[in-house]
C-alpha cells in the first residue's frame, strides 16, 4: 500500500510553492513513498523518553548588544532584484 | 609533472620570502594548469582571472616586508560556489542563482582576504550541496581527475577535483553529510569538516543549518591545519558560531601518537563495504600500532539508523532554507507569472534541479501538520540516540577510524537512477554530522587506480588530535604524494 497519495502529493507541492504537473506528481508519489518507507525504519526504536537534539552545540540565545549598525545600500539590495521601480521590488499585483 | 603547488604552503612561503618565486608565479601556475586540464576536470564554475593576476601584482611588491609574513600571503585557492563571494558571481551550481551577484563577503571569505590568499575561482558541487557525485549540478559535471570516467565524488567535487589536478593549491568547501570527506577520498586529497561551530557559516549559502560546516581540501595535512587555522573562530554574524578557543593547530603535528587510544566501529567495516577498502583501513591501523597507538573494536548501535535521520532533517532544513528563493528579492524569476502564487511556483518549479525539489517535498512532507511527530521530530529523537553512541565511545578512546565510502569513486551516471543508492555513499560520514563532531579524510591506498580515504573522527573542538594522528599516518606512507596522471 502506497504511504503517500497523488493528492497529498499535490497538496505537499503547493505548501512548497512548486508547480507541478500530473505526470510528476505521479514520479514524486513514488519516489516520495520509497523515502517514506525507508525513514519509517526510525519506528524499530522507542525513543518515547529520548530528547529531540535540534542542534548538538549547549547553547541557546546567543544575545547581543542592542545597537544600531551599518545596514546595506538600497541600490546594493536592488542589484540583484529581477524587477524594481522606484526603490521597491516589483512583484504582480496582489489585491484585485 | 613538477608543480609548485607540489610544495606545501610553508615551503612555499620560504620560496617568497627567499625571493625565488612570486605572487604572480603562483597565480599563473592555477591559471596555466586550467589552461591544460580544465576541460577535462570541469572544476570551475566561474573564474576571476583579471582581478586575481592584479592582486598577485599589486602583492609581488610587498614581498620581503612586514606586509608579507602572513603564512598564507599570495597562495592561490579555490572557493565552493554556495559560500558567497561579493562581486564574484556565486551560483550554488543553481540555474536559480545563475547571474547572482552577491553585495557582501562570507566570513570564510573575510578571513581569506585578511589572510591575503588569492581567490582564483568558484568551484562547481551539486546544487544546493545536494548530491554526493556532483552530478546534480546545474551547470556541469566534474570529473574525477584520477579517472575521467568516475565522479569526483561530492557535493564539494569541484573544491576536490581542482586541488587533485593542480589547479589551484587548496580550496573550501562544506560538508554537511559527508560533502567535504566523501570527494576528498575519492580525488586522494585531505578534506577535514571540522566541529560543528567551529568556522562561520554566515554567507554559506544554507541547506541544513544544523549540520552545515565549512572546511578545508588540501594535499596535506600541514596545509589543512593552516587553512582551517585562518577560517575558525566565534562570529557576531554567526550565532551558532561557538565562543570555544581556538588552539594554534601547526602545533599539534607532532607525529607522536604513542599511548593513543583508536576506536573501531564494527558497523563502519561491515556489509556494503568493499574488500579493497576495508582491507585499506586495516593496512592503516597497523601503521599506527606500529607508531604506538592501540585499537579495539567499537560499537555505534545506532549507525544503521543514521541516514534516515539525516534525510528526514536535512530536507525538512533545506525545506524551510530554500523557501527564499522564490523569485522576489534576487536569482530566476519566470517570464509571464498570472499572479504572485504562480510567481513563486513556476520560478521555483522552473530554477530548482530535481533533486533539489525532491528533498524539498520530502521536507516539506516530514513538517507538514499530521506528520511532524511521526517523521520529524522522531529523527530529531534518534539523533539524540546516534550521538549519545560517539560521547559513549569517546569516554574511552581518542578517535575514531574508518574509512571515509565504502567504495572508491563509481562511473559517471551509474548512480543516477535510484536517489537511494547515491545515499547510500554517505552512510559512513553522515552520523558524524549528526554529532556534530569533526572528522577528516586522509589517502589511505588505492584500488585499482583509485584512491581510497581513511577517516579519522575526534571528540568536539578537538581537531588538534584528528589532526595529530592525520599528520601521523600520513608522514609515515606516502599515498599523499602520488599524483593522477593528468
Amino acid at each position: 500500500m502506497s504511504r503517500i497519495s497523488t493528492d497529498q502529493v499535490k497538496h505537499v507541492a503547493h505548501l512548497a510553492r512548486l508547480a507541478m504537473t500530473e505526470e510528476e506528481a505521479a514520479a514524486y508519489k513514488e519516489q516520495l513513498d520509497k523515502m517514506i518507507s525507508f525513514a519509517e525504519l526510525l519506528n524499530e526504536l522507542d525513543t518515547d523518553n529520548v530528547e529531540p537534539t535540534s542542534h548538538v552545540l549547549d547553547m541557546k540565545n546567543v544575545m547581543r548588544e542592542d545597537k544600531a549598525e551599518k545596514g546595506l545600500l538600497q541600490e546594493e539590495v536592488l542589484k540583484n532584484a529581477p524587477e524594481h521601480q522606484y526603490g521597491y521590488i516589483k512583484v504582480p499585483s496582489i489585491i484585485e | 609533472m613538477v608543480s609548485l603547488f607540489d610544495h606545501k604552503v610553508s615551503e612555499l612561503h620560504q620560496l617568497l620570502h627567499k625571493k625565488e618565486i612570486t605572487v604572480t608565479d603562483l597565480v599563473s601556475e592555477s591559471y596555466k594548469r586550467i589552461g591544460v586540464v580544465e576541460d577535462k576536470v570541469q572544476a570551475f564554475l566561474t573564474l576571476d582571472e583579471e582581478r586575481a593576476r592584479e592582486a598577485a601584482k599589486k602583492m609581488d611588491d610587498k614581498i620581503g616586508t612586514d606586509e608579507a609574513k602572513g603564512l598564507l600571503f599570495g597562495m592561490p585557492i579555490g572557493v565552493k560556489d554556495n559560500i558567497v563571494t561579493k562581486g564574484i558571481r556565486t551560483t550554488s551550481a543553481s540555474k536559480i542563482l545563475e547571474n547572482f551577484d552577491p553585495i557582501y563577503d562570507a566570513t570564510v571569505a573575510s578571513k581569506l582576504h585578511n589572510a591575503e590568499t588569492i581567490a582564483i575561482g568558484k568551484l562547481n558541487m551539486d546544487e544546493f550541496a545536494m548530491g554526493s557525485s556532483t552530478e546534480n549540478s546545474g551547470f556541469q559535471v566534474t570529473r574525477n581527475p584520477w579517472n575521467l570516467e568516475r565522479v569526483p565524488g561530492g557535493s564539494s567535487g569541484g573544491s576536490a577535483a581542482s586541488v587533485a589536478a593542480g589547479e589551484v593549491l587548496f580550496s573550501l568547501g562544506s560538508d554537511t553529510g559527508g560533502s567535504i570527506r566523501q570527494p576528498a577520498s575519492y580525488c586522494g586529497v585531505v578534506g577535514l569538516k571540522p566541529t560543528y561551530g567551529r568556522v562561520s557559516r554566515f554567507g554559506l549559502i544554507a541547506f541544513a543549518s544544523s549540520l552545515d560546516q565549512i572546511g578545508p581540501i588540501t594535499r596535506t595535512v600541514e596545509d589543512n591545519a593552516y587553512l582551517l587555522q585562518a577560517i575558525s573562530g566565534v562570529d557576531s554574524m554567526d550565532s551558532t558560531s561557538a565562543n570555544v578557543e581556538v588552539p594554534s593547530y601547526a602545533e599539534s603535528l607532532t607525529g607522536d601518537v604513542k599511548g593513543l587510544k583508536i576506536a573501531v566501529p564494527k558497523e563502519y567495516l561491515a556489509e556494503g563495504v568493499e574488500e579493497s577498502v576495508r582491507q585499506s583501513v586495516m593496512d592503516a591501523l597497523k601503521v599506527l600500532e606500529k607508531l604506538g597507538a592501540s585499537w579495539e573494536e567499537v560499537s555505534l548501535p545506532h549507525s544503521k539508523y543514521a541516514l534516515a535521520t539525516y534525510y528526514l532533517l536535512s530536507s525538512s532544513e533545506a525545506s524551510a532554507n530554500l523557501a527564499r528563493f522564490d523569485g522576489v528579492r534576487y536569482g530566476y524569476r519566470t517570464p509571464q507569472p498570472e499572479n504572485l502564487i504562480d510567481l513563486y511556483k513556476q520560478t521555483r518549479a522552473e530554477g530548482f534541479g530535481d533533486e533539489v525539489k525532491r528533498r524539498i517535498m520530502l521536507g516539506t512532507f516530514a513538517l507538514s501538520s499530521g506528520y511532524y511527530d511521526a517523521y520529524y521530530k522522531k529523527a530529531q529523537k534518534v539523533r539524540t540516540l546516534i550521538k549519545q553512541d560517539f560521547e559513549n565511545v569517546f569516554e574511552k578512546y581518542d578517535v575514531i577510524i574508518g574509512p571515509t565510502a565504502p567504495t572508491p569513486a563509481f562511473k559517471v551516471g551509474e548512480n543516477t537512477s535510484d536517489p537511494m543508492t547515491m545515499y547510500a555513499n554517505d552512510i559512513l560520514t553522515i552520523p558524524v554530522n549528526l554529532a556534530g563532531v569533526p572528522g577528516i579524510s586522509v589517502p589511505c591506498g588505492f584500488s585499482n587506480g583509485l584512491p581510497l580515504g581513511l577517516q579519522i573522527i575526534g571528540k568536539h573542538f578537538d581537531e588538534s588530535t584528528v589532526y595529530r594522528v592525520a599528520h601521523a599516518f600520513e608522514q609515515a606512507t606516502d599515498y599523499h604524494k602520488q599524483k593522477p596522471g593528468l
